[in-house]
């Protein structure tokens, strides 16, 4: 027969043990997180210097930095952003606005939310077949392309969220005034909601620049300097996997710090985004 | 007036686009008025413009279909429901199939989720419940931060750091102590390379743990502090308030962002990529090289030659879409489920 108190002591023990093993899971995730990261930094710090940013990548043996790799990126994420932003903007815009009780909306969300986890790598290949193939060759431009189509369904889906928040007081205002439906939604509207919108391309600005798999069949890879987007253009996170994935020392060091300048440039823009979307709070 | 302005309710709502009665009522009220006239067309474009947008991302999913079928055609076609069923991928004889890649797909993710799941709802529940109160937002704050670093450096760090490892200690250790075990020792013995399904499974996880847990969190935020409170109350420990209220009342929520991150680590290229070896083979060792989907088609590619081979590559990437898009399409209503209980 079981006494309460030995009932009691039973319960104790077992909520002591699931609270050590969920205290461990933890902890455990928190450890291997933090030894990727140390890795990270550690390797990387010690593989930076000023030719990194200064020189082009180098054939193996030789001295050279990631200057064309880190232009490459810069100008694809820009190019990608630039097309992305207003088509994201105004498809966000529809799903808060004037599509927000129709049953085609309803579809175009539910899409936009597949499109938003759905392989990087699928993209590549899209890409590669309706720009990749009539033009004969990997280009820049492609690239870019195929970033937009990544950051796309991001700032879709934080432009309708944030867009869904402006308060109901604001709209009735601005009818009370006469004002059409098109002048709220760009004069009141977007105004209201524009750090929310703005941290919302930050956040796809910092989801293409890590993003290597769509760059594959697309960008390609350029060993040299160029300001050309027609041509095969390198980009940081694609010369990280050719030189992380190489037998050559000088590589991989090269690799470490490219690794380093992607992920802190990844996290300096969520924290910025984080800043962001608490100063509307 | 204003009970004129709100929204229409849904039920009213139809397939036309929502403008509100004030609008309709004013352009209505005033109909010759060249400004009137002017403002309508200005509305009218600017409501097909934002349509169109939308129309145009969301036609993007069946456009990536279209192509990808179109361009799959051919192997289909060659192959037949064999590319399916068979293992060979020789592109010297230019014979294809595709179950090698699919078989490591599914056993990498699953892997992956047997580390990261338990790991992610653990965490979750430790943030939740069991986590001193000064901790706790800058450990979720961490953990988001986490879930936002790109896949790649996972991949680098696998083959630099954790394969290394793996083959000095870990893989000698299991083939000594569990390899002789008959059934199971079938799965940890063979040469310890470092690199392999069980390595790509590892590193799968370890990336889909802070996104996974990170959505667990939010979802076990959705439970109503007055079921907590109230479980509390009656004397619960903390470990019966998660196993009887918390979990519970967060299931469909917990098992969406399970396939949220099913679907991420499904879909993974570049994580893979470094540890998998890129080998059409199976192999009844997990320490074995394979291949996924998508290491297949990072690996190959862009170095494929001929219609054929280029064609069941494109075939293999359509595989993968349609294995992700169930997925995803099941853990998004999954959930809707939850969203509509956070709105409430």
């Amino acid at each position: 027969m079981i006494t309460s108190e030995a009932l009691l002591a039973r319960r104790k023990l077992v909520n002591l043990a699931m609270m050590g093993l969920c205290s461990a899971a933890a902890g455990l995730a928190i450890l291997v997180l933090a030894l990727i990261l140390w890795h990270l930094v550690s390797r990387g710090l010690a593989a930076l210097s000023p030719d990194i940013f200064l020189r082009t990548t180098p054939p193996p043996g030789s001295p050279g930095g990631l200057l064309n790799p880190i232009l490459g990126s810069l100008a694809m994420s820009a190019a990608g952003i630039a097309v992305a932003a207003p088509l994201g903007l105004l498809s966000g815009t529809y799903l808060a606005e004037y599509g927000r009780y129709s049953r085609v909306a309803h579809v175009v969300r539910f899409i936009n939310d597949i499109l938003l986890s759905a392989p990087s790598i699928i993209v590549g290949l899209f890409v590669y077949s309706v720009m990749v193939v009539p033009t004969h060759h990997f280009s820049g431009w492609a690239g870019a392309a195929a970033l937009a189509l990544v950051a796309v369904p991001v700032i879709v889906r934080t432009t309708e969220d944030v867009l869904r928040m402006v308060p109901s007081t604001l709209r009735e205002a601005a009818f009370a005034l006469g004002v059409p439906y098109w002048r709220f939604i760009v004069n009141v509207a977007w105004r209201a909601a524009k750090s929310g919108i703005i941290t919302g391309i930050l956040l796809a600005v910092a989801r293409i620049s890590g993003e290597t798999a769509p760059l594959l069949f697309t960008a390609l890879n350029n060993q040299f300097l160029t300001t050309d987007m027609n041509a095969p253009t390198a980009s940081l996170p694609v010369v990280i996997f050719q030189f992380a994935m190489s037998p050559y020392r000088d590589w991989q060091q090269l690799a470490w710090a490219g690794a380093l300048i992607v992920s802190a440039t990844v996290l300096l823009i969520n924290v910025l985004a984080r800043w962001l979307a608490r100063q509307r709070a | 007036m204003a009970g004129e302005v709100r929204p229409n309710p849904p039920a009213e709502g139809r397939g036309g686009d929502f403008i509100p009665a004030a609008v309709l009522s004013v352009s209505e009220a005033i109909p010759v008025s060249p400004e009137a006239a002017h403002t309508g067309l200005a509305e009218r474009s600017f409501a097909l413009l934002c349509r169109s947008a939308a129309f145009a991302v969301a036609g993007l999913l069946l456009a990536v279909f279209a192509v990808l079928s179109v361009n799959a055609a051919p192997a289909l076609h060659t192959f037949g429901f064999g590319f399916l069923t068979t293992e060979v991928w020789n592109p010297v004889t230019e014979r294809f199939g595709a179950v090698a890649p699919i078989c490591g797909t599914l056993i990498t993710s699953a892997i992956a989720m047997l580390i990261g799941l338990p790991l992610a709802v653990g965490a979750a529940l430790f943030l939740n419940e069991y986590c001193p109160h000064r901790l706790r937002a800058p450990v979720i704050v961490a953990i988001e931060l986490l879930a936002a670093v790109p896949s790649i450096i996972y991949g680098m760090w696998g083959l630099l750091v954790l394969a290394p490892f793996l083959a000095a200690h870990f893989q000698p250790f299991m083939t000594a102590w569990v390899g002789p075990i008959p059934v199971i020792g079938a799965l940890f013995r063979g040469p310890p390379f470092g690199i392999g399904i069980l390595t790509a499974g590892l590193i799968l996880g370890f990336m889909v743990l802070p996104f996974i847990a990170s959505v667990s969190c939010q979802v076990l935020a959705t439970v109503d502090p007055v079921l907590r409170e109230a479980a509390y109350g009656v004397g619960a420990t903390t470990w019966e308030v998660c196993r009887n209220v918390l979990l519970p009342f967060s299931r469909t929520g917990l098992l969406g962002a399970a396939m949220l991150g099913l679907g991420r680590a499904l879909g993974e290229t570049m994580a893979v990529t470094f540890v998998i070896g890129n080998s059409h083979r199976i192999s009844a060792s997990l320490f074995a090289p394979g291949t996924t989907i998508s290491a297949s088609l990072a690996n190959e590619f862009t170095e494929a030659v001929g219609d054929t081979y280029l064609s069941s590559l494109q075939a293999l990437g359509l595989v993968l879409f349609l294995i992700t898009f169930i997925v995803l399409a099941a853990a998004r209503l999954l959930m809707r489920h939850v969203e509509r209980r956070a709105a409430q």
